[in-house]
């Protein structure tokens, strides 16, 4: 399925949950958060959530930054 | 003698008490592990931090968080880069999910060349956000009359501009400063503008509760140096304030008697 994270498009192998695509990123999830369609994932339900074909997915952390 | 001061007289910011005027920003130092060295420096107990994607190429690049720890600063997230309202709502509810975090920094701006705020929307934005549960410090213009806006919709703390993010003109309108602080009964910070030592220290003087920097920190040719500083300047610009200055005159008034002159 195709799947578009931070902007870019990705084909993933399907059944993927939101802890699994991290992981295949290579993020650690305690760090970060992740928007679904424009709606928050809570990190409880990393382990339970699946993607679906054409999710747009956000991963997202704390960078330096003033204003 | 920081301890001395603030003691005493501590910045109480939607109940969180903290002993330090001074936040910080995160960006624009050489790397994190100088930016970690200023906070310190600087003795900030808040630093301001921005919300950005992930670097997908390179996930295991050097993290904020491993330098500057949310354990040891009160991590305030801020919409820097907003221009609406639901991008600052959008980004301060994932900032949420990262950290945990009500306290925010709002700035929703209104013009890429100047960053100035965005009134109206930066209005909207904090009442989304107050509804949604947020402690809403505001970045705002130096317009009394937005300020009392602000506060009135229940913002935590009014942030307006000592002059544009980023320029170092330091403190370009004091009288709008000092209507805010006169009116306000929440915390007053000047955020942005301020260049050098001097004009944290006249925003203090004004009555601020606290300043807010990145720019004059990170750009300094000593960055460690400069935040020393300002961290002098807040306090001296506070200890100023409270003691009341003398008053001004024309003409020279001489310090030593005139009487038992030879």
């Amino acid at each position: 399925m195709k799947i578009t994270v931070n902007g870019e498009d990705r084909h993933v192998d399907a059944p993927l949950t939101i802890a699994g695509l991290l992981a295949n990123l290579g993020i650690a999830g305690g760090k970060v958060a992740i928007e679904r369609n424009l709606e928050i994932v809570p990190k409880s339900a990393y382990d339970s959530i699946g993607l679906n074909d054409g999710d747009r997915i956000e991963i997202v952390q704390f960078i330096g930054g003033g204003a | 003698m920081t301890k001395q001061a603030s003691d005493t007289d501590p910045l109480i910011i939607a109940k969180r008490v903290f002993s330090s005027r001074l936040i910080i920003g995160t960006g624009k130092y050489k790397d994190y592990a100088e930016n970690a060295a200023a906070a310190e420096a600087s003795g900030a107990e808040i630093v301001t931090v921005a919300v950005r994607r992930v670097n997908l190429s390179d996930p295991s690049a050097p993290m904020l968080v491993d330098y500057v720890s949310p354990e040891k600063y009160t991590f305030l997230p801020n919409t820097a880069g907003c221009f609406t309202g639901e991008d600052a709502v959008r980004t301060l509810r994932l900032a949420r999910e990262a950290g945990g975090w009500s306290l925010v920094k709002l700035e929703v701006l209104g013009d890429e060349k100047t960053l100035y705020p965005n009134m109206p929307e930066t209005l909207r934005a904090a009442e989304m956000l107050i509804g949604d549960g947020f402690e809403v410090m505001v970045y705002c213009s130096d317009d009394p009359i937005m300020a009392r806006e602000l506060e009135d919709i229940g913002c935590c703390a009014i942030m307006p501009l000592g002059a544009p993010i980023g320029s170092g003109l330091g403190i370009q309108n004091p009288v709008n400063i000092r209507l805010i602080v006169e009116q306000a009964n929440v915390p007053v910070l000047v955020d942005a503008g301020v260049g050098t030592a001097s004009d944290a220290a006249v925003a203090m003087e004004l009555g601020c509760d606290g300043v807010l920097m990145n720019t004059a920190i990170a750009e300094a040719q000593d960055p460690l140096r400069m935040a020393r500083a300002m961290r002098h300047a807040v306090i001296a610009g506070r200890e100023a304030y409270l003691a009341g200055r003398m008053g001004k005159r024309l003409y020279a008034d001489p310090s030593s008697p005139l009487a038992g002159l030879i």
